[in-house]
């Protein structure tokens, strides 16, 4: 029921590595190390700054695919990678936008399962590439049928 | 601590055992995430959702996992990190990080990684290229 989707793109949403939201998320995971949380010690260090922790950008703005709508319940995270050319840097202004990427069903042996695809970039004001990243999202059938209705 | 460059395939890196894990823990990266879906913090909703109890998020575990990196962020940073969740995480679970280095190339490191639950079963499994400067 998504194929249709597959490459659309959202628009693109600015977003800032907030200083306050990367301690709170390098909190939230158990690693307030100095390189994200201390001023001094990320001057000190060869990035001349504090960098964002490599799944820090679960929390950015990827704009609205236009007629994407995913099921508030019901979704299993199957899967999650992440692509950087370099560390996200504290304070820096980012471009963010997200791609429909795949979509298809399947029958196993707990029933049909569909299996979404979304795609997330990270620019820099200039449009180079600073991270991607991709989740497999599965949609059990009775989900699909709920929305269905 | 020694560096990732001193490493020999086999080899791995220190595992880190986590506090069992509270319903703090995920109320808190609920709130830093913004992933509010309540079967990770409200019992109710979780039990609706045909669950035994609350889970953790699979993103909580694999923020986690990241950190054994951490401390290199001198050496080079995590190019690649690739995640299959493979089984749920509840409430008082202790996990443990795990990461093998697996293939050394020119400027990369390959290593295989994982988060296990304390019957030794892997709730995470993937891989991470760090690249060296």
């Amino acid at each position: 029921m998504f194929t249709e989707f597959i490459g659309k793109r959202s628009n693109k949403v600015r977003n800032t590595v907030e200083r306050g939201a990367v301690k709170k998320f390098a909190e939230a995971i158990g690693d307030l190390h100095p390189i994200f949380v201390d001023e001094e010690y990320g001057k000190k260090s060869r990035y001349q700054n504090n960098i964002a922790p490599p799944t820090f950008p679960r929390v950015f703005d990827y704009g609205i695919i236009e007629g994407l709508k995913l099921p508030a319940k019901g979704l299993i995270h199957g899967e999650q990678n992440y692509h950087y050319e370099r560390p996200l840097i504290v304070g820096e202004e980012i471009q963010c936008y997200s791609e429909v990427k795949s979509y298809f069903e399947k029958t196993g042996s707990t029933g049909n399962m569909a299996f979404l695809s979304i795609k997330q970039y990270g620019e820099d004001l200039d449009g180079h590439l600073i991270f991607s990243s991709e989740q497999v999202i599965i949609i059990m059938e009775a989900v699909r049928k709920g929305m269905k209705q | 601590m020694s560096t990732l460059a001193e490493l020999r395939a086999g080899d791995t890196l220190n595992d880190i055992v986590l506090s069992p894990v509270s319903r703090l823990d995920l109320i808190k990266y609920a709130g830093a995430s913004g992933d509010y879906n309540p079967i990770h913090t409200i019992d109710d909703e979780a039990k609706k959702a045909g669950l035994p109890g609350i889970i953790a998020h699979g993103m909580w575990t694999m923020g986690n996992l990241a950190k054994l990196f951490t401390p290199y962020h001198e050496e080079g940073f995590l190019q690649d990190y690739s995640i299959r969740f493979k089984g749920m995480v509840f409430l008082n679970d202790v996990i443990t990080l795990r990461a093998e280095l697996m293939e050394k190339n020119d400027k990369q490191l390959k290593f295989n990684v994982a988060a296990l639950n304390q019957d030794g079963r892997e709730v995470l499994v993937g891989t991470a290229v760090f690249a060296q400067y």
